[in-house]
């Protein structure tokens, strides 16, 4: 009975699936001389509000396009908590080293998430996190009196950021739903390999590596820590034998490269959403791919800004769901 | 006992209308959940995504002649309203293909046009081929629908 509760929004989805960038818009992108022209494009293509936003408002806007549509056909946004439970959990760690510092800093907060940035930001100003939901309050705590006592601003950072993929991993298995279920994996274990390595190479202790890593189903945590402690050559043979084999070239490339690999896993994961007219998976399917298609653009933007060559831009690039 | 005859004839009679209805009724709907979401966004696509949607509210149709066939036999109708228990019992079973396929076809129909409309959505140059993956479960409503008739008419001249 639940796969028929959304065949409504899964049609209006298929529709504005068409309005998604395919890889011959994000070429021609590419293609342009000038950041202009490809803003030109953009505004063509229907991207923007006004029209005349500069490429930061152009990218929220998209954004909030997105969102806006999705509580416009969905009658319960709770459901995709999953994807911006990421942004609360950012909007915490700000706020904290904001009050830590005691200063104003502007547009450090993400306007969307499943808790209003102000009740964070409050909740970490009045230092009361009762009004958090039990597992963010808690690690809002820790990580408030870690930064305030040691002025330790990495294990502020990862006490937050462990408690975010956890908090995601666990409402996704909630949910119930594949794709959330999938995306909450990847980005659990990319974030885990990511720590290890950077652990591994800045020779940090077994203890803080521990601190760092959540738990996930496709990879053996204790292996894991063993091997980050051990050395990379050893991360590496350890990683041979998860599904996350074929990461090691990309880790010897270059940061990016790991990042863009993962990004890529999960379109491959959701592209067979394209074809499925029943359940939500289709719509976090499509929030996916517009987050993934707005970083894509962003990168772009930024690189034509920065006057980066077309070959360097393309090297940054994602696929697309389309 | 033989006055049960006609009271199972009945059944079978109302149990292919109840459930070839009943599936089309939830049938139709999906598939104008489907459709309605297209029109919002596209509104020139109405013509194809309604034809879509109306497809598996055949079934509907087809319970409602099975059961007027039924009907017209057993008397209640007009003419002679005498029904044996067996034969008010062939009648129930004559009408049993009908009722659950009907039914069960018409929900898969749905299953099958809602993906058509999402065909229709993107590409709305394939209506056509779209229409057919539709129109195919339809073959098994007709089917059930010749089976439950043949049988009907078959048990009327039964001298049971």
């Amino acid at each position: 009975m639940t796969e028929n509760m959304h065949i409504y929004a899964v049609a209006r989805i298929r529709s504005r699936e068409l309005d998604l960038l395919g890889e011959s818009v994000i070429n021609q992108l590419v293609d342009c001389n000038k950041f202009e022209e490809c803003m030109k494009i953009l505004f063509d293509k229907g991207w923007g509000k006004s029209g005349f936003e500069e490429a930061d408002e152009l990218l929220a806007a998209e954004s909030d396009k997105t969102w806006d549509l999705i509580g416009e056909i969905v009658e319960d946004m709770s459901i995709f908590d999953t994807l911006l439970l990421e942004n609360d959990y950012h909007n915490l760690k700000a706020a904290i080293k904001q009050a830590y510092m005691n200063r104003d800093i502007e547009k450090i907060y993400f306007s969307r998430g499943t808790v209003k940035r102000e009740i964070i930001f409050n909740a970490v100003k009045e230092h009361n996190f009762s009004v958090l939901d039990e597992k963010m309050g808690k690690c809002a705590e820790e990580a408030y009196q870690v930064l305030f006592h040691t002025g330790d601003g990495q294990l502020c950072d990862v006490i937050i950021d462990k408690s975010a993929m956890e908090a995601i991993y666990e409402k996704a298995a909630e949910s119930g739903n594949e794709v959330l279920i999938d995306y909450a994996e990847l980005k659990v274990a990319s974030a885990d390999i990511k720590i290890a390595l950077r652990c591994s190479r800045t020779g940090k202790s077994r203890e803080f590596t521990e601190r760092a890593i959540a738990e996930c189903a496709t990879l053996d945590i204790k292996s894991l820590i063993d091997s980050s402690a051990a050395g990379e050559n050893e991360l590496f043979e350890y990683l041979l034998s998860t599904p996350y084999a074929e990461v090691i070239n990309e880790i010897k490339k270059s940061p990016a490269a790991f990042e863009i690999w993962f990004d890529n896993l999960l379109i491959k994961h959701i592209k067979p959403q394209k074809y499925n007219s029943f359940t939500m998976s289709p719509l976090a399917a499509y929030i996916l791919a517009r987050e993934n298609e707005i970083k894509t653009v962003r990168i772009i933007l930024l690189g034509k800004l920065n006057r980066l060559s077309d070959s360097s831009i393309r090297e940054r690039l994602r696929n697309m769901y389309v | 006992m033989d006055s049960y005859g006609i009271v199972f004839a009945l059944a079978g009679a109302i149990s292919a209308a109840l459930f070839g209805g009943l599936g089309s009724a939830r049938a139709v709907g999906m598939g104008g959940e489907a459709a309605a979401g297209v029109i919002t966004e596209d509104p020139s696509k109405f013509g194809k995504v309604l034809i879509l949607q109306l497809l598996p509210g055949t079934q509907g149709i087809y319970g409602l002649l099975v059961a007027f066939i039924t009907l017209s036999q057993i008397g209640v109708l007009g003419g002679s309203g005498d029904v044996s228990f067996v034969k008010g019992l062939l009648y129930f079973l004559s009408c049993m293909p009908a009722a659950v396929v009907l039914y069960f076809s018409a929900i898969r129909q749905a299953r099958a046009s809602i993906a058509s409309i999402a065909v229709v959505a993107k590409k709305p140059e394939s209506f056509g081929k779209a229409m057919m993956f539709s129109a195919m479960v339809e073959t098994y409503a007709i089917l059930a629908l010749l089976i439950s008739i043949l049988a009907i008419t078959g048990v009327g001249s039964i001298n049971i």
